[in-house]
């Protein structure tokens, strides 16, 4: 068999795993449209979805449903390939954003536009994923200088323990801040720490919208990049690739992906650190074919979080992070002690 | 010669911490919502009146709170130390290795399903909860191949506090426990009570004294598990020992404070700083800078935004964090 053929194989896999992801994403999406206070059925949802429905159901669909469901399939694709980028570019298996404390940053920006704006909804949220890249990108900015050796360069293990570190500084400090406000904003805080949804109308849509657009084919479209990265930094300098430029482009996209993701969902935790692992495991290591699979996984993984949270635990529904994180966490614990005897 | 030089220094040191001590829980029992004049506090405490509003302001409610911080602060410092020298990893503390996560997680449990539990069956939980934490933690800790890496030990804490801290929060949301929800985020000793006190003081007293006599064994050990089986140490014995005092300290902590990390981090090493490496010394040290640092923070979450309260976990926490960086950056030089 010759690499061509490889090739060919490799590529129809991919594709059907596409297609089989897919389904199952539409069907989650179905089955979360069905969950709620107010049951609809599959086929009026399908109904209501081509404009037949009652005008109750589409109007719950429309109003209430639809747009929280979006925002959650969206912010779910976005962490999936953040943490694709993130393990790619920094060649370790361990890496997310959740827990390297972007989110912790994130959380801040977002409590700074609290109090300068005091508004959830209405047109100035679309300022929302600006204050949380800024702060996000500071947190990066902190953590890369902190776990930077001047003779060994960036250590992965270290990477991690600063960014565990400066994420329960900031989260405290997001906490102090958002006590200054009044009681909501920091029940409110306390909240999104946990990684509850909270973006539910069209206007939360609109302002994740851009970003996923515009960041996701960025990063796609350097996806031969990313596969550079993973043969060294040598490599990939002698393959004629700007190293350091490139790792540099490829990390904002992804600071900038993770940031706008929690903004609306809140701090979300091993989805970037589980979509990617799951996707390898489908497709293999090349980034042509992971990062769809990796925002797919993503995509699943959330919107089941959420629609767990909020269907099983009725009356009062828990933070699709709590689901994620009691799943995600053991099996990061699984990775790092199983990754322990190759490479770290 | 030098050995008494040593000594010496520990007692001024030690005196020293006392007094600051004394004056820390005098000046924050003054200051508060309504601010109380020094005469009045020492009245209030030693010739004690019903009658008067600012003697029962002192006795009611700022006396055993800050006894509570201070209680507190003694058994997470010494907790520290104590994980410090038998795990011989410097990043050790029962906050970021997961055993306040764990016990906080048993206690929200009881909170949830158990609402009219008695105190002192609730701090058994919380014992409970505190030791299955450390054995999960060990059991990853050893199954991992090779030698105990003290890093990846502190990384897989970490994350098991992540898990455990999570599902806490889920389970406050869930059963509507919100109204306490700073408690269970961050900690505080706002609501401990003298009838807290009574089960929790002789508790944490008699451990923290068990400790300090566990001092000479914990030093050998924290040379390396080698030197000191050479040196006659019962390596096995004195580490479960160990590793039972942290488990009884950190369980009666969290049960009326809930999950304050960073002290056990931070005090010991100031300790160690001050007076050598010796655990006998280091542990009645750390016992004292542990009361005196939750004093304060407690202090400084009352103050930060009255009348409301500041969660007091996330106070230390703000001081622990940037120490935790500075250690992470030096983690290669030894104990």
């Amino acid at each position: 068999m010759n690499v061509k053929e490889q090739s060919e194989i490799r590529r129809k896999r991919a594709i059907a795993i596409a297609i089989a992801l897919a389904l199952l994403g539409v069907s989650v999406i179905l089955f979360s449209l069905n969950t709620g206070s107010i049951r609809i059925s599959p086929v009026n949802v399908i109904k209501a979805l081509f404009g037949y429905g009652s005008p109750e159901e589409t109007m719950i669909l429309y109003e209430y449903r639809l747009p929280r469901i979006i925002v959650t399939l969206l912010a779910g694709a976005g962490l999936g390939v953040a943490g694709a980028v993130f393990q790619g570019v920094s060649r370790n298996s361990l890496a997310d954003p959740g827990i390297l404390g972007i989110h912790a940053g994130a959380a801040f920006g977002l409590m700074i536009y609290v109090s300068f704006f005091r508004a959830m909804e209405g047109p100035v949220t679309l300022m929302i994923p600006l204050f949380t890249l800024l702060g996000g990108t500071g947190i990066a900015v902190i953590i890369f200088l902190l776990a930077y050796d001047r003779y060994r360069g960036l250590m992965p293990i270290r990477l991690i323990l600063v960014g565990i570190a400066i994420e329960a500084g900031f989260s405290s400090l997001t906490l102090l801040l958002s006590l200054r406000l009044d009681e909501n904003t920091y029940a409110f805080a306390a909240r999104w720490l946990a990684g509850n949804v909270w973006g539910r109308d069209w206007i939360h849509v609109w302002t994740l919208l851009p970003w996923i657009c515009v960041f996701m084919p960025l990063i796609f479209y350097r996806s031969r990049i990313l596969d550079l990265f993973a043969l060294g930094d040598e490599i990939a300098a002698g393959m004629g690739s700007a190293v350091n430029r490139n790792r540099f482009v490829l990390l904002m996209f992804a600071i900038a992906l993770s940031c706008a993701s929690v903004a609306m969902v809140g701090g979300i935790g091993f989805i970037g650190l589980a979509a990617p692992h799951i996707a390898r495991r489908l497709v293999g290591a090349q980034h042509r074919y992971l990062l769809p699979v990796c925002a797919m996984v993503g995509l699943v993984i959330l919107v089941t979080a959420d629609t767990i949270g909020r269907s099983f635990f009725q009356p009062n529904a828990i933070p699709a992070g709590v689901v994620v994180a009691a799943i995600g966490g053991p099996y990061f614990l699984y990775l790092l002690f199983h990754k322990k005897k190759t490479s770290l | 010669m030098r050995k008494l030089e040593g000594n010496i220094v520990y007692a001024a040191w030690l005196l020293a911490a006392a007094a600051g001590l004394a004056v820390s829980l005098f000046v924050s029992i003054s200051y508060g919502a309504k601010e109380l004049s020094l005469t009045t506090v020492w009245s209030g405490i030693f010739h004690y009146n019903p009658d008067i509003t600012s003697h029962q302001i002192v006795h009611d409610i700022r006396l055993p709170r800050i006894l509570g911080a201070a209680l507190v602060g003694m058994a997470f410092a010494v907790a520290g130390a104590i994980m410090q020298g038998v795990t011989r990893n410097p990043m050790a503390d029962t906050g970021i290795l997961g055993v306040n996560a764990g016990s906080t997680f048993v206690v929200v449990l009881c909170f949830a399903f158990l609402p009219n539990l008695s105190y002192s069956a609730l701090i058994l939980f919380s014992f409970l909860g505190a030791a299955l934490t450390t054995v999960v933690i060990l059991a990853l800790g050893s199954l991992s191949p090779g030698r105990l890496n003290s890093l990846h030990l502190t990384i897989a804490g970490a994350v098991v506090a992540a898990i455990l801290h999570s599902l806490s929060t889920g389970i406050a949301i869930y059963f509507a426990l919100s109204q306490d929800l700073a408690f269970w985020y961050a900690g505080g000793v706002a609501g401990v009570t003298w009838e807290h006190l009574r089960i929790l003081a002789p508790i944490i007293i008699l451990v923290i004294l068990g400790a300090v006599s566990m001092g000479r064994s914990i030093s050998f050990l924290s040379l390396g598990e080698e030197t000191a089986m050479n040196l006659g140490l019962r390596v096995q014995y004195v580490r479960f020992i160990g590793l039972a005092i942290v488990v009884l300290l950190a369980g009666a902590s969290v049960s009326v404070a809930g999950a304050v990390g960073f002290v056990g981090l931070i005090v010991p090493h100031i300790a160690r700083k001050l007076i050598g490496v010796d655990y006998r010394k280091i542990i009645p040290l750390s016992a004292i800078l542990g009361a005196i640092l939750l004093i304060w923070a407690d202090f400084a979450a009352r103050m930060v935004n009255p009348p409301r309260e500041f969660a007091l976990g996330a106070m230390v926490s703000l001081v622990g964090v940037p120490f935790f960086l500075y250690l992470a950056r030096k983690e290669r030089r030894s104990l």
